[in-house]
């Protein structure tokens, strides 16, 4: 009978780890903190801080041609924002892409990672080609679904024509580019986000179906009844960032539809750089951008907030 | 075991399920790949299924367009921008959770705000400075300012707590500088955070597009990702065979790595495969 | 040539103190064993001399020269780590070797020298290619050891090393660390929360308790004669059986109001408890009326038995040693009495047995 405990051991260490993480400030480490962080500051300060300060204060002037400022007018750039009707479509627009696409990909991509989750002979090959459109970039993924989407050439097309149907025009109407680029951009999200969910669904401890197995529960009750809220953190992480990432968009618009036609794709970001480089209106530009500041960063806390058990600050 | 009908039926079902997904998600590529070795006059008539299959595009995109420029100023480019940022996002993270300094809390909480601000709301500023400091069109511009990451020191940081504690010890007992226990110790037992992190940052340089094509406007420091846009939009304008193999020549190399990658890091990821 | 410990206290931020005034002398070459129970502050002591956690108030020597302020690579000293603090990704001889590459003073011909000496004498020459990872606990272990070995320093700390190992492998690698601190001649001081590697190793054994010391001396001193209650209850198995005591005259006690024992000393206060080893217990069957306990279970050990009782007033529970033969049984009813050999404490705990007052001080 040895007096041995484990758990003891355990928290003594523990206690231990954290005295010793309260170890005083000390001048070496000063010193060692300026070498070490100091690239990082400096990158980070000239390329982020600096630029979002700037952002912000031309975005309370009237701006010339050149970007200089020059007369102070507060808020009035919000308010003629907010009044313009143009800007409103547009961000109507943005959020009814944000929203199709974090669905579509989150939805699919669960549907993926559930079905790949099996355990079956040869799912290796499967989780793998899943994941392939990891490998995409925006141009690639644009050249691809662009001759899918084209009119005279394009699958779609030829799939039309063969079936005797007509033809449909997927980027001069605004409806179906708006979903032209949802699609694209679903297609490109969707092997990164099943991914990660197949990896959440994977490490639910296998002992909680097994167990639900034994009470006859049905694959569809133990999918939401196991399944979602064991893995509902990683959920709630792909949501989050799909969010963020769509706000974001860029890239697909610009090589898809350029934000038409009629502005019908006209999406956020896409206004900050026409309004800042084809229109020269920086002052507008910069208070678009804040406003994709606040709306990214509201999300980002978010996410911040939810880590916050799992993440010691 | 042996299996009862039901069973079988039900396997066939989830294999038919399995592979009509995989088709789907994966026909752009092979509906790009197949006609990119089809001459264009037939993808234009709309014959995808002739039999004049051959490498002309390919030759063509290698020959005719400045698309290996463009690869190799981009992998360039790439490549220093990752290992600016493990260099640069290691250090950083090293700093905040092996070194007591001052302001280390407040230097900390910048940290996290700078992850919430988005790049593209600070193009204009940005382009300024860049503009100001003569480096237009030049590689330097797509490198600088991505030196370093907030995120990847973020991600870094919540690694390198991992790091037992009596590794530090046992370095303070043999005598270690932090310069020595950083290299000796901490990057290579952080190696595979360190490997995630190089893949991220390659990656997210490889697809930026904003950024490059405000900043660059000569073959000389185009990108791929814009030079593919400049081929589609321009010179070639309906040549869709040679696009389609440009696009080809991009694709298959990152998809014949993630293959390769998978290979590597299969940890978990195929073993309910095996049982 | 020794270290020694003057008047060290540890606090943190004006809180309790973790660690009041402890002293000690270190022999060079002595086996001393810091031991106690959880939270004691063993390793936080142990840390202290290593260098790896300031000291608040205090002095510590090594070797005459006073280290407080040194840092640990200038106390020449190796430690091993409960964890053993091994590089994962660094072979077995380049762990084994880190420690003299770090220093630099060392040449490449005698480092080789020194790890395959090290390697050979901990029996891990044949793995000394492998990763950390593909070795058992036992074999880690091996190599937490093997680099104190091969360091040239002549005192090696180590922190509740065999605490992670399963209870056959540490009674194996508790007679390797024997063996290879005498053959070595280090001065190893070592910490552990188990009364048994504390005896079986230890030329010294300090108990720490309640972030002081409750007694130094050799295993004998303090089995014997413990200084108070705890240190008692602390060594030996079962524990000791502490009960409450009155005085009938000089030399004659009632224990527990359950039976009597003499004692060959004066007995100068009321408030006494008296601590029998289980194994001077002395039990016998007897009926109801004469009884003054009862059997409560009975573990079986092979050779001997441990009998659990429930003595008849006070509901208190005790221990005894029986042969193995003895026929007892749950619900007997018995007669409970005790040798003269017993420890007696007053009310706050402190050891009065006489002859005992020497032994402590020792």
């Amino acid at each position: 009978m040895l007096k041995t405990s484990t758990t003891d051991v355990v928290s003594e260490k523990k206690a231990a780890t954290t005295q010793r993480h309260g170890f005083r400030l000390n001048a070496k480490d000063n010193y060692y903190a300026s070498i070490f962080l100091g690239p990082s500051l400096l990158v980070l300060g000239l390329f982020v801080f600096y630029p979002m300060l700037k952002t912000l204060y031309i975005s309370l002037f009237l701006t010339n041609t050149l970007g200089k400022t020059t007369v102070y007018v507060g808020l009035s750039n919000y308010a003629k924002l907010i009044s313009s009707p143009d800007f409103i479509s547009s961000m109507g627009v943005t959020l009814f892409y944000v929203a199709a696409v974090t669905v579509l990909t989150v939805g699919l991509g669960l549907l993926l990672a559930n079905l790949a989750s099996q355990k079956l002979p040869g799912i290796g090959i499967f989780r793998t080609l899943y994941s392939v459109t990891m490998g995409v970039s925006v141009s690639v993924a644009a050249i691809f679904w662009l001759f899918i989407f084209n009119p005279s050439t394009g699958f779609f097309a030829l799939l039309s024509n063969a079936l005797n149907l007509p033809v449909v025009n997927w980027l001069t109407n605004p409806t179906s580019a708006m979903w032209a680029v949802i699609i694209t951009t679903v297609w490109m999200n969707l092997g990164f986000t099943f991914l990660i969910l197949l990896g959440a669904i994977q490490s639910v401890p296998n002992t909680l179906y097994e167990a639900a197995d034994v009470e006859g529960a049905s694959p569809r009750f133990q999918f939401f009844n196991i399944t979602i809220p064991m893995i509902s953190p990683t959920l709630f992480f792909v949501s989050t960032i799909t969010i963020i990432g769509s706000f974001k968009s860029f890239g697909l618009i610009d090589l898809i539809t350029k934000g038409g036609p009629t502005n019908a794709t006209n999406m956020l970001v896409y206004r900050i750089y026409k309004d800042a480089f084809y229109s020269g209106n920086y002052a507008k530009s910069s208070a678009e951008a804040i406003i994709l500041t606040i709306i990214i960063a509201f999300f980002t806390l978010l996410q911040f907030k939810f880590l916050e058990k799992k993440v010691n600050y | 075991m042996e299996l009862d009908e039901r069973a079988v039926l039900k396997r066939v079902f989830n294999y038919m399920i399995l592979i009509l997904l995989a088709v789907v998600i994966l026909a752009p590529f092979f509906i790009g790949i197949w006609t990119s070795f089809l001459p264009t006059m037939d993808i234009a008539k709309g014959n995808l299924f002739g039999t004049n299959v051959s490498l002309d595009n390919y030759v063509a995109a290698f020959t005719r367009t400045p698309i290996l420029r463009y690869l190799a100023n981009t992998v360039v480019i790439a490549t220093i921008t990752m290992f600016a940022q493990l260099l640069f996002c290691s250090m950083s993270a090293y700093a905040f959770v092996f070194l007591k300094f001052r302001f280390r809390k407040t230097f900390f909480t910048l940290l996290l705000i700078t992850m919430m601000l988005p790049f593209e709301a600070e193009i204009i500023p940005n382009f300024a400075t860049v503009k100001q400091m003569g480096l237009l069109d030049n590689y330097a511009a797509l490198i600088i300012p991505f030196l370093t990451s907030a995120f990847g020191t973020f991600m870094l940081r919540q690694s390198f707590l991992q790091t037992p504690a009596e590794l530090k010890e046992a370095s303070d007992i043999e005598g270690l500088n932090h310069f020595q226990f950083y290299w000796h110790i901490v990057l290579p037992y952080n190696k595979i955070s360190m490997i995630t992190l190089g893949a991220y940052s390659f990656l997210g340089a490889w697809n930026q597009y904003l950024w490059p094509m405000l900043t660059t406007f000569s073959n000389n420091s185009r990108v791929i990702q814009n030079g593919l846009k400049q081929l589609q939009s321009e010179e070639t304008f309906n040549d869709w065979g040679m696009i389609q193999a440009s696009a080809a020549i991009i694709v298959i190399p990152t998809i014949i790595v993630l293959f390769i990658g998978q290979h590597y890091f299969k940890s978990g990821m195929n073993e309910g495969a095996v049982k | 040539m020794s270290t020694v410990l003057t008047n060290i206290t540890k606090s943190y931020d004006s809180e309790k103190n973790v660690l009041t005034d402890v002293n000690a002398e270190i022999q060079t070459g002595e086996f001393f064993v810091i031991v106690g129970p959880s939270g004691c502050g063993k390793s936080t002591l142990l840390r202290m001399i290593a260098g790896l956690t300031p000291i608040s108030e205090g002095e510590i020597r090594i070797n005459d020269d006073v280290v407080n302020d040194l840092p640990p690579k200038d106390r020449n000293l190796t430690m091993v780590f409960q964890s053993y603090a091994l590089f994962p990704f660094l072979s077995v001889w380049d762990n084994v070797a880190f420690g003299l590459k770090a220093r630099k003073n060392t040449s490449q011909a005698e480092i080789e020298e020194r790890v395959n000496d090290a390697l050979k004498m901990v029996n891990l020459e044949d793995l000394k290619e492998r990763k950390p990872r593909e070795l058992s606990g036992g074999q880690r272990q091996r190599v937490a050891l093997a680099r104190a070995v091969a360091s040239d320093a002549k005192i090696c700390l180590m922190d509740e090393p065999l605490s992670n190992l399963d209870a056959q492998l540490r009674i194996k690698m508790r007679q390797e660390i024997y063996a290879l601190q005498r053959k070595l001649g280090l001065t190893l001081i070592y910490v552990t929360h188990d009364q048994v590697e504390a005896m079986t190793m230890a030329d010294h054994i300090m108990v720490l308790h309640d972030s002081k010391v409750q007694q130094i001396g050799t295993p004998a001193e303090i089995y014997k004669y413990p200084a108070n209650e705890f240190v008692a209850g602390f060594f030996g198995v079962p524990p000791i059986n502490i009960l409450p005591a009155v005085k009938i005259s000089d030399g004659r006690l009632n224990v527990n109001n359950d039976f009597e024992v003499t004692v060959d000393q004066q007995v100068p206060t009321d408030d006494l408890k008296v601590g029998i080893r289980p194994n001077e217990l002395m039990i016998e069957k007897t009926d109801e009326l004469h009884a003054n306990a009862t059997v409560k279970t009975i573990e079986f050990l092979g050779d001997e038995k441990i009998v659990y009782i429930k003595m008849s007033n006070n509901d208190l529970e005790v221990a005894a040693v029986v042969a193995s033969d003895a026929e007892f049984k749950a619900y007997d009813s018995i007669k409970v009495s005790t040798t003269e050999k017993v420890l007696l404490f007053n009310g706050d705990g402190v050891n009065i047995t006489r002859n005992a007052e020497d032994a402590v001080n020792a």
